[in-house]
C-alpha cells in the first residue's frame, strides 16, 4: 500500500512541477477571463455605434414617428427635392435616406415609401424602420375600428397554458431544459476532465516507455500498481488544476467586471437578436412569481444528491476511461502512433454529449435518454443529465439508477482488468505498433 | 541451501512463440552467475519471471529454498537491459523514489545514497536532473540504485552494453566487491567474451532451452583437447620441426627467422614429454594449453545437439 502512495505522491508532483502544467493553471484563467472581457467589450462597442438616418416627409402624416433613439438618430430634411435629399444625405456621410412622398392617406404613403442607401441596409436598421411604418398603420385601423390605444392595451395578452403534475405540484415550462443544462454542466465537467487527463496519464506511460525506467520499476511494484497510482496521482494534479481554476476563474471574472464595469447579463443578451415583439410586454405581477417559481426549482433540485452522484460517476467514468488511456499508452511507442486508438475512445464521449443535449433536453425520461443513461460508457455523462430531475417518481427511476451504477461497476472492473493485462504486456514491448489484433493477442499472454 | 536461486522446469510461451522450455538452472550462493547465450534466447524471459515481472505457465522458482513470493522483491536487485531514468526528474530525488520502491525507508535511503555517491564521486549531482548528465553518468546512477538496497541476488542484463571502458571497469570492480561481500550475482548477456573472465558458473540458453550448464572451470576442462601452442628460440627450426612431426600431432606452424612457433595436440594431457623434448632443443618463448572460449564451446555444444545455428 505504502509503494502506491510513493507512485501517487511522485505522478503528483511530477505533473505539478511540470512546467508547462504549471503555465496552464495560472496562464487560462487569464485567457478565459480575457475572452469572456474582450467579448463584452466588442459588444458593447457594437451596441454603440449610431446609425443617422436622414428623413424627407413630403407626407402629411408621420410628423413625429421619427424618434431619436439610441442606436439610431433622426435628421430631418425640409422643402428640398429628392434628389437633393439624396445628394446631401452622401456627403454628409449619413446610413440612408427615407423618403415618404406626398400622398392622400396614409396607406398609400406607406406603400411608396422609399429607403434610400448606399448599400443594401442592414436587417436591424430596416426592421426598426419597418416597425415605425407597421404601428402606425396599427394605430391607423384601430383608430377606424374605433379602438382606443388603452383598450388594444388590454386586449393583448400573454397566454400559457398552466402545466401540473398529477399529485398537484406546479410545473414549469422549460425547468426541464434549465435542469438538463445544470446536469448537461457535471457531464460535460467529466469529459472535459476524461480528455485532458486521461491524455496525461497515456503521455506519462509513453514517457516511462521511452526513457526505458518502466523494467526498473516493475522489477519493485506490480504494473497494475504502477497503473492505478499514475492514474490516481495525475488525477489529485487534475483536481488541484481544476480547482485552481475555478478559484483564480472566478476571482478574475468578478474582479474584471468590477474593473471594466461590465453588466453580466448585457453579454448573454448581447448575443440575441434586438427588439423581435412587436408590442410592449407589460411585466405583470405574475412574471415575478413565475421567477421565484423558478429560482424555487432550482432550489430543490437535490443538489446533495446530485453531488454524490456525481462524484460516484466521475470517479468511475474516470477511471474506466483513464485506464484504457494507459493501456493506450503502454501499447504504442511514441505519441504519434495513438490517433487510432483514440478516436474510438472519444466517440462516445461526444456521442454522450451530443444526445445529451438533443435528446435529454427535450424528453429526459425518454427511451434514447434511459439507453444511453444506462450503456456504461456514456451513462456518467447522460445519466448526470437527467439526475437534477430529481430521483423517484417524476424523475430517474431507482432501478435505472442503481442498474446504470452497477453495469458501470462491472464495466469498470472488466475494462480495468484488460487495460491492466494490455498494461502489463504492452510496457515491455518496444519497436513495435501494435494493431487490434496484436492488442488481443497480448490478452492471452 | 546451498542455493540462492533455483529454477526447476520453468516454461513460458508467449502466444504461439515459446520463449523458455524446462529450463531448471541453480546459482549458487555467493557467486558468479553467467547465463549466456544469443539475443532472442530467453535469457530476458527468465530474468524477468525470477523478477516476477512474468509468471511462468509451468515450472517452480526457489529462492533460497522457499518457493519465490512477493516478498523476495526486495532481496533482488536487478538491471535491465533496457535501463532509464525519469528525464525531467532530480537525481537524488529519483534515486530515493527508486529505492523506497524497494522497500528502504527515506532515511535509510538517504544514508545508503550519500554512501554510495561518494564512495563514485558523485555527490555533486544530487540536483541535476538526468537529462543534464551524459549516458555514461546516468548509467552509474543506474547501478547504485540497483544496488542499494542490499539485495541478496543481484541480476545485470547486459551490463557493460553503453559502457566507456573507465566506466565498465569502475563497476566491474564494484561488482566483485559485492561478491566478496556475500551477494550473489546473475550476469545475463549474448557478448560471452565480456563475462568470461568473471563468472564462476554459467548456462548456455539457446532457442528457449538450456543446452549446457555447470561450472565454467569444469566445462571448460570437458572442452578442451589438449591442444597446447608453443613458440621457442632454436638454430635449426625446419629440422625439429620435421622431428615433432614424426611423434607429435602438429596442428599448424609457422616460422620467423629463427623462432619457431606451431600448435600441437597431444593424445592427453600430459604434456611433459613434449616439454622436455622441446627444452633440449631451444629456448621456450611460450607454451600454453589452449582453452577453448566459451563461445567455442556454445558454437560447438549447438553444432553437437544437431541445432543449427543461426
Amino acid at each position: 500500500m505504502s509503494k502506491l502512495l510513493l507512485i501517487i505522491k511522485r505522478e503528483y508532483l511530477a505533473k505539478v512541477r511540470n512546467k508547462s502544467f504549471v503555465i496552464m493553471t495560472f496562464l487560462s484563467p487569464f485567457l478565459m477571463v480575457g475572452m469572456i472581457v474582450l467579448i463584452a467589450y466588442l459588444t458593447k462597442l457594437n451596441d454603440n455605434e449610431k446609425r443617422v438616418i436622414a428623413v424627407l416627409n413630403e407626407s402629411d402624416f408621420f410628423s413625429n414617428e421619427f424618434i431619436t433613439s439610441e442606436s439610431t438618430s433622426f435628421v430631418k430634411f425640409r422643402d428640398i427635392s429628392l434628389e437633393q435629399a439624396k445628394d446631401s444625405t452622401m456627403n454628409m456621410g449619413y446610413y440612408g435616406l427615407v423618403y415618404l412622398p406626398n400622398e392622400n392617406n396614409l396607406e398609400q404613403v406607406s406603400q411608396r415609401s422609399f429607403f434610400y442607401s448606399k448599400e443594401a441596409p442592414s436587417t436591424n436598421a430596416l426592421e426598426r424602420l419597418e416597425r415605425i411604418f407597421k404601428e402606425r398603420l396599427k394605430q391607423e385601423r384601430l383608430r377606424e375600428f374605433g379602438i382606443s390605444a388603452s383598450e388594444y392595451a388590454e386586449m393583448d395578452n400573454e397566454y400559457e397554458l398552466n402545466i401540473s403534475t398529477y399529485d398537484g405540484e406546479h410545473n414549469l415550462k422549460g425547468i426541464n431544459e434549465i435542469k438538463a443544462i445544470i446536469g448537461g454542466g457535471f457531464g460535460y465537467l467529466i469529459m472535459m476532465f476524461i480528455i485532458i487527463y486521461g491524455g496525461f496519464v497515456m503521455r506519462s506511460v509513453i514517457e516511462e516507455k521511452t526513457s526505458r525506467i518502466i523494467e526498473v520499476i516493475i522489477s519493485s511494484v506490480k504494473p497494475f500498481q504502477l497503473m492505478l497510482g499514475k492514474i490516481i496521482g495525475t488525477s489529485l494534479a487534475g483536481i488541484t488544476q481544476f480547482g485552481i481554476w475555478i478559484i483564480s476563474g472566478g476571482v478574475l471574472l468578478f474582479v474584471a467586471m468590477a474593473l471594466f464595469d461590465i453588466d453580466p447579463t448585457s453579454i448573454s443578451e448581447g448575443g440575441m437578436s434586438p427588439g423581435i415583439g412587436n408590442t410592449p410586454n407589460p411585466i405583470t405581477s405574475s412574471a415575478d412569481t413565475t421567477m421565484l417559481l423558478y429560482a424555487q426549482e432550482i432550489l430543490d433540485i437535490p443538489w446533495v444528491l446530485l453531488i454524490f452522484f456525481f462524484i460516484i460517476y466521475f470517479i468511475l467514468g474516470y477511471l474506466i476511461y483513464s485506464s484504457i488511456y494507459a493501456a493506450i499508452g503502454a501499447a504504442v511507442d511514441n505519441e504519434t502512433d495513438t490517433q487510432q486508438f483514440i478516436f474510438p475512445i472519444i466517440l462516445p464521449l461526444m456521442l454522450a454529449i451530443y444526445v445529451g443535449f438533443f435528446s435529454v433536453f427535450s424528453n429526459p425520461h425518454g427511451p434514447i435518454a434511459v439507453g444511453f443513461s444506462l450503456f456504461p460508457l456514456t451513462s456518467p455523462i447522460v445519466m448526470l443529465m437527467r439526475l437534477p430531475g430529481g430521483i423517484g417518481e417524476g424523475g430517474v427511476p431507482i432501478w435505472q439508477l442503481i442498474s446504470s451504477i452497477l453495469i458501470l461497476i462491472a464495466t469498470f472492473i472488466g475494462i480495468v482488468w484488460l487495460a491492466a493485462k494490455i498494461y502489463r504486456v504492452g510496457i515491455l514491448m518496444y519497436g513495435k505498433k501494435p494493431s487490434y489484433k496484436e492488442l488481443i493477442k497480448w490478452l492471452k499472454y | 541451501m546451498n542455493h540462492i536461486l533455483v529454477a526447476n522446469k520453468v516454461s513460458k510461451s508467449y502466444g504461439g512463440h515459446t520463449a523458455l522450455q524446462n529450463v531448471s538452472i541453480e546459482i549458487p550462493k555467493n557467486s558468479i552467475y553467467g547465463l549466456l547465450g544469443p539475443n532472442g534466447a530467453g535469457k530476458t524471459t527468465l530474468i524477468r519471471i525470477i523478477n516476477q515481472i512474468t509468471y511462468p505457465d509451468q515450472g517452480e522458482l526457489l529462492f533460497e529454498g522457499q518457493p519465490l513470493k512477493a516478498e523476495h522483491i526486495s532481496q533482488i536487485g536487478y538491471l535491465p537491459e533496457e535501463r532509464g531514468l525519469y528525464k525531467s526528474m532530480k537525481v537524488g530525488e529519483q534515486a530515493l523514489y527508486l529505492a523506497q520502491l524497494k522497500g528502504l525507508s527515506k532515511t535509510d535511503a538517504k544514508q545508503k545514497l550519500k554512501y554510495w555517491f561518494d564512495r563514485l564521486e558523485i555527490g555533486d549531482w544530487w540536483n541535476k536532473k538526468i537529462q543534464e548528465l551524459s549516458k555514461g553518468m546516468a548509467q552509474k546512477i543506474q547501478f547504485i540504485v540497483t544496488v542499494l538496497h542490499e539485495p541478496k541476488l543481484l541480476i545485470f542484463d547486459e551490463p557493460f552494453s553503453g559502457f566507456d571502458p573507465i566506466n565498465a571497469n569502475t563497476i566491474k570492480d564494484e561488482i566483485l566487491k559485492l561478491k566478496e561481500n556475500g551477494t550473489s550475482i546473475i550476469f545475463s548477456t549474448h557478448r560471452m567474451e565480456s563475462v568470461e573472465e568473471l563468472c564462476e558458473y554459467i548456462a548456455l540458453i539457446h532457442r528457449s532451452e538450456k543446452i549446457l550448464d555447470g561450472k565454467l572451470s569444469d566445462i571448460k576442462e570437458a572442452y578442451k583437447k589438449n591442444i597446447f601452442k608453443v613458440a621457442l628460440e632454436t638454430q635449426y627450426p625446419m629440422e625439429l620441426l620435421g622431428q615433432l612431426k614424426k611423434g607429435f600431432q602438429v596442428l599448424n606452424s609457422e616460422f620467423e627467422a629463427n623462432q619457431l612457433s606451431f600448435s600441437v595436440q597431444l593424445p592427453s594431457s600430459n604434456s611433459g614429454e613434449l616439454l622436455s623434448l622441446l627444452g633440449s632443443k631451444g629456448n621456450i618463448k611460450n607454451f600454453t594449453e589452449t582453452i577453448p572460449s566459451t563461445n567455442e564451446i556454445f558454437i560447438r555444444t549447438v553444432e553437437s545437439k544437431g541445432i543449427a545455428h543461426e
